[in-house]
């Protein structure tokens, strides 16, 4: 089918035809032709947001809730420059996005016209690529390339950047376009004769770990995973990207390794003699002090990005490859070796690992002063809204807890920025997986410091029948960064007092932006505020927590140190002597590890 | 660290070189020489990347440029199976009573002069990096007024081809 359009008809129709469904954005001067046609649209949902970054990140939560390509659209400069946070944010977590942003027109590009930035040079290295058109027949072509390659493959951004003069010109429409991507094929089909290798390692393995990343949840492989941990036996660690991808309530899961992941999981890659990564990336705050990480292990190291393969520590089975592809060729190749009688016994791996577990879960003590333990609001928060409802997070102590406290059953329940580490997440992409699945219930777990960087986006819901919920961890600081001033500096808090259980008043906040604010200050009233929360879903609501400022997040590996120096309480290292003892793991070539005094 | 000459195709599209050096210096590494110039099919463009890099490092590096939606394919050059060339651009001073000396040093390096002026000389020499390098000893006395040089450019010997394969992909893809 070929139509005489214009380049924003031809934009529009391009974005209906590929099977997008809501854009979050902002007009401006450039991209102005656009919102015409789009004005016109009945299959795309335009959302009309505050702030650009706040599109970009609903664009993202919009699509790491769905497994969809998430959309967002702005004017050129600095509509297009407040995209960037978002746009790395995604880079970072592989989301699949597109970003559409205006440009000045083709005849004044490079003379410092008025709202030009040159977005795609400044967006060249937080990418999966890019494009600027300069000819409107490109359009379809474009958008076309730019969903095939955001979501397939590693997923991530796309930018595709209209100058206004192309959108304004005359051009054909033309459904579906010709993809030419000469220099993109993705690995999605494993090596076999690497899952062989692999599984002859997996079924002989006396201690092995299974090391589930984001990528589960990207490739879908929840399912095939289960099938694998369950067929194999082997304890299970996922990731903070990973959350939900294994059932926290799995009697084979260890929890969350990494700076602030459980004793068991951070002290079971460390005696481990085999780890299999999955859709992981051996990133430092997994992995601490990478020289000393998993001395004793093998290591499998699946993805479907060849480049993350080896790029830390190096892989002795490579597998490139989709997660759900190779973990489903995994679980034919262990069968035929367990088949073939080959199968290793993990009982005593697994007492060990029992005692981990036992001797230090995960936990908190009340603050001394009596005020509301921030770790406690977040668990009930679990408890009440249940498996079923997405939790969003913002980046700090709040973050943390909500991945600790929580129990996570289902993949695409958990959201948050992992890589980028973007404080100001929580609410917009709440706000994005809101909209992507308005049946399911969203709270976003925010900081004070975070809510304070995009709260505006609440404006947006309350007027677009968005009702996410919003829970404020207000410790009325900076808390990770007063964490740190706390250990390593001395306890000299300088610039992380917000004041923020002063000012400003986020109850009042909350209903100048159209929502219902709620306040709650003690351990009693936590359940009541929270059933009251879940029982408005006609408007967003916002509850202000305010809690206790010294609460610390444990256990905790200080950044750069080794994980075998996992600290469960200030000063406080776990006590390995007798376990180590009694199950005759090698420690030697680790004399300064857990068995020495912290 | 040792050198490594990559022959790198890509696209012929608008911001490939940008792409394709931004990647190396945000990666941490130094490109040594860089030329890039039309194919024999005018949709691909090829790159001659000279880098010191350790092994490690490279391959890491070579995967990410392989993620590079506008790269079709990479490929390692070996210096022992490769014929590799730059070009040297050199204008030199030569006088009545020098001229004679530089022409007969333009003779033994079998370079060529292009240009000729009172006082200079502009000459033209293509070469391994060690035999320019040698030249420009040997007519720094007379005294260098300025020069240029090209990156490398190198093709492997034989009959083998790297464009073949991924041009006939390239076609299949379309």
């Amino acid at each position: 089918m070929t139509d005489q359009v214009t380049g924003a008809q031809s934009l529009v129709r391009s974005l209906e035809s590929v099977g997008a469904e809501v854009v979050f954005g902002i007009p401006g001067g450039t991209i102005l032709p656009a919102y015409d046609p789009l004005f016109d649209s009945t299959a795309l949902r335009h959302i009309l947001v505050r702030h650009e970054q706040g599109a970009g990140h609903a664009a993202t939560g919009y699509a790491a809730a769905t497994g969809k390509v998430g959309v967002c659209m702005a004017t050129s400069g600095p509509g297009a420059t407040n995209l960037v946070t978002p746009i790395t944010d995604a880079y970072m977590d592989s989301v699949p996005i597109v970003a559409v942003t205006g440009q000045v027109s083709r005849g004044v590009i490079g003379t410092d016209a008025f709202q030009e930035a040159d977005i795609r040079g400044i967006t060249m290295p937080v990418t999966k690529h890019s494009y600027l058109l300069t000819d409107p027949a490109d359009i379809p072509r474009a958008i076309a390339e730019a969903f095939h390659i955001a979501g397939t493959g590693r997923p991530g951004p796309v930018l595709v950047d209209i100058p206004k003069d192309v959108l304004q010109a005359a051009t054909c429409f033309d459904w579906p376009p010709r993809i030419h991507l000469p220099g993109y094929r993705p690995t999605l089909r494993p090596h076999a004769r690497q899952v062989r290798e692999a599984a002859r390692l997996i079924a002989t393995a006396r201690r092995p770990v299974l090391y589930v990343g984001g990528g589960v949840i990207r490739a879908r492989a929840s399912a095939e995973l289960a099938v694998l941990a369950e067929l194999t036996g082997i304890p299970v660690v996922t990731t903070l990207m990973a959350r939900g991808a294994f059932p926290d309530s799995h009697p084979q899961h260890l929890g969350m390794p990494g700076m602030h992941g459980t004793v068991a999981a951070v002290t079971a890659f460390q005696k481990c003699d085999l780890i299999i990564a999955l859709g992981a990336r051996f990133d430092d705050r997994v992995t601490g002090k990478l020289t000393t990480f998993a001395p004793y292990a093998t290591v499998i190291h699946a993805d479907v990005d060849p480049a993350e393969i080896s790029k830390n520590r190096t892989a002795d089975v490579p597998i490139v490859g989709d997660c759900r592809e190779v973990i489903t060729d995994l679980i034919v190749a262990v069968r035929a070796e367990y088949a073939a009688g080959h199968r290793a016994d993990l009982t005593g791996w697994w007492k060990q690992c029992h005692s981990w577990r036992e001797t230090y879960p995960l936990g908190y003590e009340e603050p001394p002063d009596g005020s509301l333990a921030p770790q406690y609001a977040i668990e009930r928060l679990g408890r009440i809204a249940g498996p079923d409802a997405v939790y969003v997070a913002g980046v700090g102590q709040h973050q943390m807890w909500a991945s600790q406290f929580i129990s996570y059953e289902k993949p695409y329940t958990w959201l948050n920025s992992g890589g980028l580490g973007t404080m100001g997440y929580a609410v917009p992409a709440a706000m994005g997986a809101k909209v992507g699945r308005p049946d399911a219930t969203v709270w976003a777990i925010d900081g004070d410091g975070c809510f304070q960087m995009t709260n505006q986006e609440l404006v947006t819901c309350a007027l677009n029948n968005i009702p996410i919920k919003v829970a404020i961890i207000n410790n009325g600081s900076l808390g990770m960064v007063r964490q740190w001033q706390t250990l390593f500096y001395d306890r000299r808090y300088s610039n992380t007092d917000l004041h923020s259980k002063r000012i400003p008043d986020f109850v009042k906040l909350a209903e100048a932006m159209g929502c219902v604010g709620l306040r709650c200050e003690t351990a009693a009233g936590v359940d009541a505020v929270i059933e009251k929360a879940m029982a408005i879903n006609d408007a967003p609501v916002v509850i202000d927590f305010v809690v206790g400022q010294d609460a610390m997040v444990w256990p905790m590996v200080a950044a750069g140190a080794s994980n075998d120096d996992i600290k469960v309480a200030r000063d406080l290292a776990p006590d390995w002597d007798d376990d180590m003892a009694e199950t005759g793991v090698h420690t030697t070539a680790n004399s300064g590890g857990p068995g020495s005094p912290a | 660290m040792s050198r490594h000459t990559l022959s790198v195709l890509v696209e012929n599209t608008p911001g490939v070189l940008a792409r394709v050096a931004g990647l190396f210096s945000r990666r941490g590494f130094n490109i040594d020489s860089l030329a890039v110039g039309p194919t024999e099919n005018a949709d691909i463009s090829r790159m001659s990347i000279v880098v010191t890099v350790e092994d490690q490092p490279l391959e890491q590096v070579t995967k990410q440029l392989n993620k590079l939606v506008n790269v079709i394919k990479i490929v390692e050059l070996d210096p022992a199976a490769a014929v590799q060339r730059e070009l040297l651009l050199v204008k030199v001073r030569a006088d009545a009573a020098t001229r004679s000396h530089v022409l007969e040093t333009v003779g033994l390096f079998r370079a060529k002069v292009v240009d000729v002026a009172v006082d200079a000389v502009t000459i033209e020499a293509t070469g391994t990096a060690d035999k320019l390098a040698a030249l420009i000893r040997v007519l720094e006395p007379f005294g260098i007024r300025e020069l240029v040089q090209s990156g490398l450019v190198a093709l492997n010997r034989g009959a083998r081809s790297i464009t073949d394969r991924s041009l006939r992909s390239a076609e299949r893809s379309a």
